[in-house]
């Protein structure tokens, strides 16, 4: 049977705020001497009260707005129940029927459109370590600032899922909002995947979500993993179970965690101790205005303003920094925008390194010819035509192209930067009098 | 009203004896079929309320303050391991 | 009179007339708490050492002129407040070693206006009860009738302040906790507007209702109180930013005009002939003194309990899960069975497939009455009303049937539901020499105009310096 995969994306993005989410601990808890980062709030000791931090709400608009997602006027937090040892309180501060942004979408290089559900607001949990018959817990984490990015099951292939990803964490990125570093766990995804008939449109009646995906290298597996194994299931006759696994990264294989509680078990109710949240349009605008150029608009701006292939936009956009460095380096100096590039991407430049003014005369000194006479040019140039006799009558023999072959050559044996166009007039001179 | 005990009790992670059961779910349909008079009122058209002072948009700025020592955080706890807190395992493979 | 006897302005003016010494205070109250609380049981944690210490260190600061407005007075809390380095339980066999490493700010407002804390008083656990009979260290006996309770939950804070154990007390109230008690001891007690005071630190029974407010013996204190520990806090987004009036300045202007409103629903069934004749009588001293009373309606008063025990249980649900026995306190088979009752109907009401008809509801119920207390506003500038239904009941009496024991709170818990402040003031006894108290609710952040009405009445009647026979 063949099989049609549908699958549905929750990316979780820690922000890179200054404090946590609803407490003054510095959020910077990557490699930290343990339970350092952590007050009353953060630790859910008795009566202490959350108090949201306002960057990383207009950050979240921000990436919802990045995602093209609609931003209500009116928000609120809620909390989610359930008991995890990782969990301080014994709830999660989230959003749940009124998230900061509601429908989005993204569209990937094939042209096909990915819809966002949603983009919420909401605080990670402390960090579980495994040891022998204990579990230990690290509160540094406890409510730093998490974005949950969810997408539609509009997914049908790996690959997709692997683009949208990366463009995902490009956005994030360009806004300086996250590190977005999957490796030390900023960003986190969380793929529901299924399978239906081929020829069925209808959503299938199970899901399998699988977490514990740490690097973009593990995405594709898991995915193909997945759709492998429950293609094994159906063609059995039998339905996979709805439930949650883990990726074990050793045996590259997905194994089951839990079978999921119903989403309404969580017994989601208002967060009581903080008042709503309400924008007005100009608070909206005031934040879009503080929005960079996204990556899209960036790699068309490229293309048109400085006459850049594809190639090269791209590359010279994948992060905003090296977008930066090269406007730059066009900016101070008046060479084609196409040379510059070319440098960059071929010296594989390192713009931590060199300036772009540096840069610019690098290039500059790097095109410059050496001015060799028309003498010892044009012995070099015989010697060459004589070297090369099956090239000269193929020349000869109207193959234009082999021009540059012998012009590369004689480059070559005079071990000097020469002005490609005044070798190519030269040779072909010498070409035709040799008629 | 009939309210089943065991299941609420498991959601509320309460660890709850047989007796105890038995004796909570007399007293909580009771107090639900006091409850139940609610579904007097007509609600129609009529929002609720979660909060009562009109506050919104309360929020601080993002910097960072003082933050426990470790042995602050850690001091109501007798359960721990460098620094850490210790919990029976809960690995789930 | 015994030093432990006074009110706070009677002691700051004592200490600054250097009649005593804030030590000699501080022991005189550590002795009546050594002489009665292991009968009454107000007390669940005493700080001697530590009181006398910071009595002596306030003596210094007394005789180098430091003026700070509580300087050298004794006090006590209910125990849900987290007092650094002083165990605090919430009543509950959960916290029984717990020792926060961090002060609630109202604690911390007291401490910084130089106050002394005695100990730490007995409650429901959690906030929930109305008579202490839910504590897990033993009930509170009232002080002026060892048979009956104090009320509740702050039960011992009031009968603390009753006996004469301390100077003020500082209680919470969620749907009564501090009025019901101050009612059954005979004791000022001030339910705030919600956001007036800041909750952080206080550990939480049910969020959205949570109030901090002060429990004395003459509403002059409260009014006192009030000004120190009231105000905005940037570690509380619920407290309100407005500006905290002078409170005492108000209180003596006369009442002549002030509408009293006399909603119907309050008098109706249910209501004790004996405190109904005590409230009758009140009205009097009132319109005496030139109020006017006018009619009034709330005519959601009959949903009030069923509101109240849908929105603080799921609250209370929530606000408790985090008691799992790894960061702190001991493990959730330690909660008592009220706590249990609590914490498995709020999660009933919010569980799948019953929000709608529980929680929600009574959301949209909760609209309906705080819309009936400002309609009732709009014709009348307080409202009165008894505090209980009847006066105290006997230790055991309701302890069988929790329902029974909810519907104590039936005058009460609207005005959590409403958000409005109440001020609870004795107005009598029973024959039974029963304490008897009313209250007077006003709208929102108008605790100014209920102290002046409170202060008026209690200077024509004097209810208040009346003292149990210990």
């Amino acid at each position: 049977m063949k099989y049609t995969p549908v699958i549905g994306l929750e990316i979780h993005v820690e922000l890179k705020t200054k404090s946590k989410m609803f407490c003054g601990c510095s959020a910077d808890y990557f490699g930290q001497k343990p339970n350092t980062h952590t007050c009353p709030v953060c630790l859910g000791l008795p009566g202490a009260l959350p108090v949201p931090n306002q960057q990383a709400i207009d950050w979240c608009v921000m990436i919802g707005m990045a995602l093209n997602c609609e931003i209500p006027l009116f928000s609120k937090f809620d909390r989610k129940n359930y008991f995890y040892p990782d969990l301080a309180k014994g709830y999660q501060i989230s959003q749940y029927d009124q998230p900061f942004c509601l429908k989005g979408s993204i569209k990937l290089s094939n042209g096909k459109t990915i819809g966002i559900t949603r983009v919420h607001m909401e605080e990670d949990t402390a960090k579980l370590m495994h040891e022998g018959k204990d579990s230990l817990v690290d509160f540094n984490r406890s409510g730093v600032p998490l974005v949950e990015i969810v997408t539609e099951p509009d997914f049908d292939n790996a690959a997709d899922v692997k683009e949208y990803l990366q463009k995902l964490q490009q956005i994030v990125r360009y806004l300086n909002v996250a590190n977005a570093d999957m490796e030390k766990g900023d960003m986190r995804l969380e793929p529901n995947i299924s399978l239906r008939k081929e020829d069925e449109k209808y959503l299938p009646k199970y899901k399998v979500e699988v977490k514990n995906i740490n690097s973009f290298r593990f995405v594709e597996k898991t995915i193909e993993y997945e759709i492998t194994r429950q293609t094994e299931i159906l063609d059995s006759g039998k339905l996979p179970a709805q439930e949650t696994r883990g990726w074990d990264e050793k045996k590259q294989i997905t194994y089951s965690q839990r079978t999921k509680e119903e989403a309404n078990e969580y017994r989601y109710f208002p967060e009581p101790d903080i008042p709503p949240l309400r924008w007005n349009k100009s608070s909206i605008r005031q934040l879009a205005k503080q929005m960079p150029e996204l990556p899209d608009a960036k790699l068309k701006r490229f293309q048109k303003e400085y006459d850049l292939p594809i190639y090269d936009a791209e590359i010279l956009t994948r992060e905003k920094s090296m977008a930066d460095y090269f406007e730059e380096c066009v900016k101070v100096s008046t060479l084609q925008p196409k040379s510059i590039a070319n440098y960059i991407i071929n010296k594989k430049i390192n713009i931590e390194e060199v300036l772009p003014a540096m840069l610019v005369k690098q290039i500059i000194q790097s095109t410059q010819t050496a001015t060799v006479d028309d003498e010892s040019l044009g012995k070099i140039i015989d010697e060459v035509i004589s070297e090369n006799q099956k090239a000269v009558e193929d020349f000869k023999n109207g193959k234009e192209t082999v021009i540059m072959f012998l012009v590369g050559q004689v480059m070559k044996k005079s071990k000097q930067k020469l002005d490609a166009n005044i070798v190519k007039t030269l040779l072909i001179k010498k070409l035709n009098s040799y008629g | 009203m009939k309210i089943d005990v065991a299941h609420v009790a498991k959601l509320a992670n309460l660890p709850l004896t047989d007796e105890e059961k038995k004796k909570f779910e007399k007293q909580l349909s009771s107090i639900l079929e006091y409850i139940a008079k609610l579904n007097e009122v007509d609600t129609k058209n009529i929002e609720p309320t979660s909060q009562v002072t009109g506050l919104e948009n309360v929020t601080r700025e993002d910097i960072t303050a003082p933050s426990f020592t470790q042995d602050e955080a850690l001091s109501n706890t007798t359960s721990k391991h460098n620094g850490l807190f210790k919990v029976p395992a809960i690995l789930e493979s | 009179m015994n030093l432990n006897q006074l009110t706070i302005s009677e002691a700051k003016e004592g200490l600054k007339e250097k009649k005593f010494s804030s030590v000699e205070l501080t022991k005189a109250c550590l002795l009546q708490i050594e002489k009665h609380n292991k009968e009454l049981n107000a007390f669940l944690t005493i700080c001697k050492d530590k009181a006398l210490a910071a009595a002596k260190k306030a003596d210094e600061k007394l005789k180098n002129g430091d003026t700070s407005p509580l300087l050298g007075i004794p006090f006590s809390m209910k125990d849900v407040y987290s007092t650094k380095n002083v165990r605090t339980t919430a009543g509950s066999k959960v916290l029984d070693n717990y020792i926060p490493p961090y002060n609630a700010t109202v604690y911390q407002k007291l401490v910084n206006a130089g106050a002394i804390l005695l100990g730490k008083t007995n409650c429901d656990a959690w906030g929930h009860g109305g008579s202490t009979e839910n504590s897990d260290f033993g009930v509170t006996k009232n002080p002026w009738n060892k048979d009956y309770v104090a009320g509740g939950s702050s039960g011992g804070s009031t009968a603390a302040l009753a006996s004469d154990m301390t100077i003020f007390e500082i209680g919470e109230d969620t749907g009564g906790s501090i009025r019901l008690p101050a009612s059954f001891c005979s004791t000022v007690g001030l339910k705030v507007t919600y956001g007036r005071v800041s909750r952080y630190g206080a550990i939480a029974y049910a969020s959205s209702l949570d109030t901090m407010g002060p429990i004395t013996k003459s509403v002059e204190d409260a009014a006192y109180l009030l000004e120190i520990i009231a105000g905005g806090d940037e570690k509380d987004a619920t407290s309100s930013p407005r500006n905290v009036p002078l409170y005492t300045k108000h209180l003596t202007n006369n009442i002549r005009g002030l509408r009293i409103g006399l909603p119907k629903e309050f008098f109706g069934k249910g209501l004790d002939i004996e405190v109904k004749q005590t409230i009758d009588e009140a009205i009097k001293t009132l319109t005496s003194q030139g109020a006017e009373i006018v009619d009034a309606s709330i005519p959601s008063v009959e949903y009030g309990i069923a509101t109240y025990y849908i929105i603080a249980p799921s609250e209370t649900s929530s606000n408790l899960a985090r008691y799992d026995g790894i960061r702190y306190g001991n493990k959730r088979s330690s909660f008592g069975d009220e706590a249990k009752r609590r914490i498995m109907i709020g999660t009933y009401a919010l569980s799948a497939g019953y929000y709608d008809a529980y929680y929600k509801k009574a959301m949209q119920v909760r609209t309906m009455i705080k819309n009936d207390f400002t309609k009732a506003f709009e014709k009348c500038d307080v409202i009165l009303s008894p505090v209980s239904p009847t006066p105290p009941f006997k230790i055991g009496e309701k302890t069988d049937d929790p329902l029974q024991m909810y519907l104590v709170d039936i005058y009460t818990v609207l005005i959590n539901l409403a958000g409005v402040p109440s001020l609870a003031l004795p107005c009598g006894f029973s024959k039974n020499n029963l304490p008897i108290g009313m209250q007077l609710i006003g709208p929102q952040f108008s605790e100014d105009k209920i102290l002046n009405a409170g202060y008026q009445f209690e200077q024509a009647t004097k209810w208040h310096k009346q003292k149990p026979n210990l």
